[in-house]
């Protein structure tokens, strides 16, 4: 596991798909690839309300990505000091093996490239300090980058309050 | 070399301010504008997509001259002298003929019309339109009917809100970005959202009540709600004491509507309503009826927007945290406001060819009612239409019919379209110009008026591509060919913002530093039970109104039911997506990927007397056979069974769009006979009033 996380407040996820459009602009990507996607399920009746569950799918980047032990030419990475795990484009053959070997749909293939390509959690950003593009544009800031333990904390504090028994 | 420039988006009607950052020439990123606290970089999936538009090689790249028939795709490439050589000449021979009211103009609206209005004044035409007729002319029509003024005097405070009332006001798919984040942090501190439509669009999904409503029958439910308020004095009787005239009449108009009678119309149970009445009665005033936006829909549509109003004023809503606020403009604060070119002009002296203003009294002449515009081509009766200018509107696929509308343009010597995408207007004119996208251009400045009255900027980021221009540009060329360019002396835009800026003591580099500039540091709060500004004669909320019985018009209207479909047959609904703006980003590279094509949603079990699956294709018919078309089918149990549901503006017709060209269907076609079907006293026209056959596809 890379030492960052997007945690997805469900709660506040509308389902615009604004950052599936954030995310391929950002990485200037043809028609095909798709390096996060929100699938939306639902609707289902709960207490009588419509319900829907938008469900957003980057890449987990994994602590031992079974896509980086696929890939023959060591093109699939896991970058030492944070975790992200990348794509070289220059090593990168087009073999797919990446996409075969990931149980989470993650690697794509770009057709315009010949290689494949994934969510690197927008690591020139990270670099500068900022977050990735689907987190940054996020309309209701549903999307969080950050410590996995600290976000853990926030579902804790939040949950606490609205169970919170004041008698 | 790197640069941000501060700008306003062009993606949709909304305008949110961004921020574009720009390498050498091209543009890298869009977001939404830092500078701006409910922006904070936040942007829609069309925002970003701004960026594909831009890029997209099937945009109009350069002027075309059509060389064989209308609609048949057979253009020939021009300069842009030709091309406005040749639309001045024809325009010169038309007012030669028939004077310059012979020519119409349409556009979508909006804060940046400065320049091609007063284009249109300064040749000394008074036919200018925009597309309210297929948006929120009702709306407008029933605010100037009880406060003298039009919809936008009002803005909505929903961070502050406790009970949010939506008819089809989907707000979180109908984006507004800053809107949709400010709705949910107020759901989360335990705000109420009540939604009604007839199909559980995604505003129900976050809703705290949804009730699926018998299609066309809001202002039942409206009566019921009013009735059961009024009866169980559940109002805010100093407010409406103070502000309000007409509440006896409004209460024995009622009587007969009851909270049992409204549970028959609409399907929703009366203890339900009569709950939902003494909850918004526990919340007022910090209660929002949001009258709606697009509300082009029913026949009665103005007297439920109307009542959706006077619920607001019922629950002392206005000018209060967490209801409706009047929004304050420069004067209000003590500023000076940005100049207008338009008020340089003087008005042509002739009447609207569509009679508003003269003929129908109660409409309002500004844009007029482009639906009224065909008959008149089509009679010549006031007088000949001989030209129309479409700029970045799309009448083909926002008004109905659109071979009732061609039968209209073909009786024109002239049809021109300008704009920054393939349109099925364009397509079907003389003379396509290419605009610039917002990206590639800047605009007027903007008065932005609110809690915080600001002025704004679109300032334009790179170079336009192919050989793409400017509308201000384009407009200003056209009228120094037709004589009219003394108005017209700015070199660019920032020569005409220094002029517009004259009066106020703000600079351009002030409003380029962040993209806008506020006129006062503290909200406008007005004493609301003193220094509320209604515009009647009465200067009261006239619930009786003044000026409808200045043209013989009831202020309530009695209830009459919709018509329920016939057997196999279904009210035909549409709608928006968050990725899709109306019909302009179905050929989007980022958007179509995402939606490439509509689906028809259909009740599961009326599905199953069809005998229709999820996913089956179902062909669609519309009322008199005319149309006929397939599409996948969306078997749910969230739409009410009178209705089917598309979502708007697919089914194109564009073979230079590759990636819309006939996915999914079109609502506006299968609206055959509905161009001259509108609100007799909003005078928006009736979408919904349309009835589509459907069964399985062979």
């Amino acid at each position: 596991m890379s030492k960052y996380y997007i945690y997805q407040d469900a709660k506040r996820c509308i389902g615009c798909f604004s950052c599936e459009s954030h995310c391929k602009t950002k990485n200037n990507l043809p028609i095909g690839p798709r390096l996060s996607q929100i699938i939306p399920v639902g609707p289902k009746k709960l207490n009588n309300l419509p319900r829907m569950s938008y469900v957003f799918m980057p890449c987990f980047h994994c602590q031992e990505p079974w896509c980086v032990a696929a890939c023959p030419t060591g093109a699939m990475q896991k970058r030492p000091k944070d975790g992200i795990v990348f794509v070289d484009d220059t090593l990168c053959v087009g073999c797919k093996a990446c996409i075969t070997a990931c149980p989470w749909g993650t690697p794509q293939w770009n057709p315009e490239t010949g290689k494949a390509v994934k969510c690197d959690y927008c690591m020139d950003r990270v670099d500068q300090g900022l977050e990735p593009a689907c987190v940054t544009k996020c309309i209701t800031k549903c999307l969080h980058f950050g410590d996995p333990a600290k976000k853990s904390q926030s579902k804790r504090d939040r949950h606490a309050k609205k169970v919170a028994d004041f008698e | 070399m790197k640069e941000s420039v501060y700008s306003i988006c062009g993606m949709c009607t909304v305008r949110c301010p961004i921020k574009v950052d720009v390498e050498d020439g091209v543009v890298k990123w869009i977001e939404g504008n830092p500078n701006d606290p409910g922006m904070a970089g936040r942007l829609c999936a069309k925002g970003s997509a701004g960026l594909a538009m831009l890029y997209d090689y099937e945009r109009p790249q350069h002027p075309m001259i059509r060389e064989g028939k209308r609609g048949e795709g057979n253009w020939k490439k021009a300069t842009w002298d030709e091309a406005l050589d040749y639309i001045a000449n024809k325009l010169q021979d038309i007012i030669k003929k028939h004077g310059a009211k012979a020519i119409a103009l349409s556009d979508r609206g909006g804060p940046f019309r400065d320049i091609h209005r007063s284009f249109l004044r300064a040749i000394g035409s008074p036919n200018y339109y925009n597309h309210d007729c297929t948006c929120a002319r009702n709306v407008q029509h029933a605010a100037l009917s009880l406060f003298g003024s039009g919809r936008k005097t009002f803005n909505y405070d929903y961070g502050n809100c406790k009970h949010l009332v939506l008819y089809g006001r989907n707000v979180f798919e109908s984006l507004r970005v800053k809107q949709a984040n400010i709705i949910m942090d107020m759901l989360d501190r335990g705000g109420k959202i009540t939604y009604i439509d007839p199909r559980a669009a995604g505003t129900a999904m976050k809703a705290t009540r949804y009730w699926s409503i018998r299609p066309g029958t809001d202002y039942a439910l409206n009566l019921g709600i009013i009735h059961t308020v009024l009866r169980d004095k559940l109002y805010d009787a100093e407010f409406v004491n103070q502000w309000v005239l007409g509440l006896k009449e409004l209460e024995s108009f009622v009587i007969p509507y009851t909270p049992e009678w409204a549970a028959e119309e609409t399907g929703i149970p009366a203890n339900e309503i009569v709950e939902f009445a003494n909850e918004i009665a526990a919340a007022r005033p910090a209660v929002i009826f949001h009258p709606g936006w697009m509300m082009a829909r029913y026949s009665d549509s103005f007297y439920s927007v109307r009542t959706n109003y006077i619920l607001n004023a019922l629950m002392g809503a206005f000018e209060t945290p967490g209801g409706l606020f009047f929004q304050k403009g420069p004067g209000d604060v003590g500023a000076k406001g940005l100049k207008s070119l338009l008020d340089t002009i003087p008005k042509p002296e002739d009447k609207r060819v569509d009679g508003c203003g003269w003929k129908h009294k109660h409409f309002d002449a500004g844009p007029g009612l482009l639906q009224l515009l065909y008959p008149a081509i089509v009679s010549e009766d006031p007088y000949p239409v001989k030209a129309y200018i479409a700029f970045r509107h799309d009448p083909l696929l926002s008004l109905p019919d659109p071979d009732a509308q061609k039968e209209a343009f073909d009786k024109l010597d002239l049809v021109v379209a300008i704009d920054a995408n393939y349109s099925e207007t364009g397509w079907y004119a003389d003379v396509l110009l290419p605009s610039a996208t917002y990206l590639e251009k800047s605009s007027v400045l903007t008065t932005g008026k609110g809690l915080k009255p600001q002025f704004g900027m679109r300032k334009q980021a790179v170079e336009p591509r192919n050989d793409a221009k400017a509308d201000w540009w384009i407009f200003k060329s056209l009228a120094e060919r037709l004589g009219a360019g003394e108005y017209f002396k700015f070199k660019d835009m920032e020569e005409f913002w220094e002029w517009q800026l004259e009066d106020t003591g703000i600079t351009v580099s002030d409003l380029e530093k962040k993209g806008s500039v506020a006129l006062t540091d503290k909200p406008v709060w007005w004493n609301r039970m003193k220094d509320l500004k209604f515009k009647t004669p009465s200067k009261k909320i006239e619930f009786v109104s003044s000026r409808l019985a200045a043209s013989d018009i009831e202020s309530f209207k009695p209830y009459e039911s919709p018509k329920k479909p016939d057997e196999g047959y279904y009210r035909l609904a549409f709608g928006r997506s968050p990725v899709h703006t109306h019909g302009r980003t179905q050929n989007n590279p980022v958007l179509s990927e995402i939606m490439p094509e509509n689906q028809l949603w259909l009740n599961d079990e009326e599905a199953a007397k069809l005998g229709v699956a999820n996913g089956d294709r179902v062909r669609v018919t519309s009322a008199d056979g005319s149309h006929s078309g397939t599409i996948n089918v969306y078997v749910t149990e969230f739409i009410h069974p009178e209705s089917v549901f598309m979502v708007h503006g697919f089914g194109r017709k564009v073979p230079w769009q590759t990636r819309g060209y006939n996915k999914g269907l079109g609502d506006y076609r299968f609206e055959t006979g509905l161009l001259g079907v509108y609100d007799p006293v909003g005078g928006a026209n009736s979408l919904m009033e349309c009835f589509v056959k459907v069964e399985k596809a062979e």
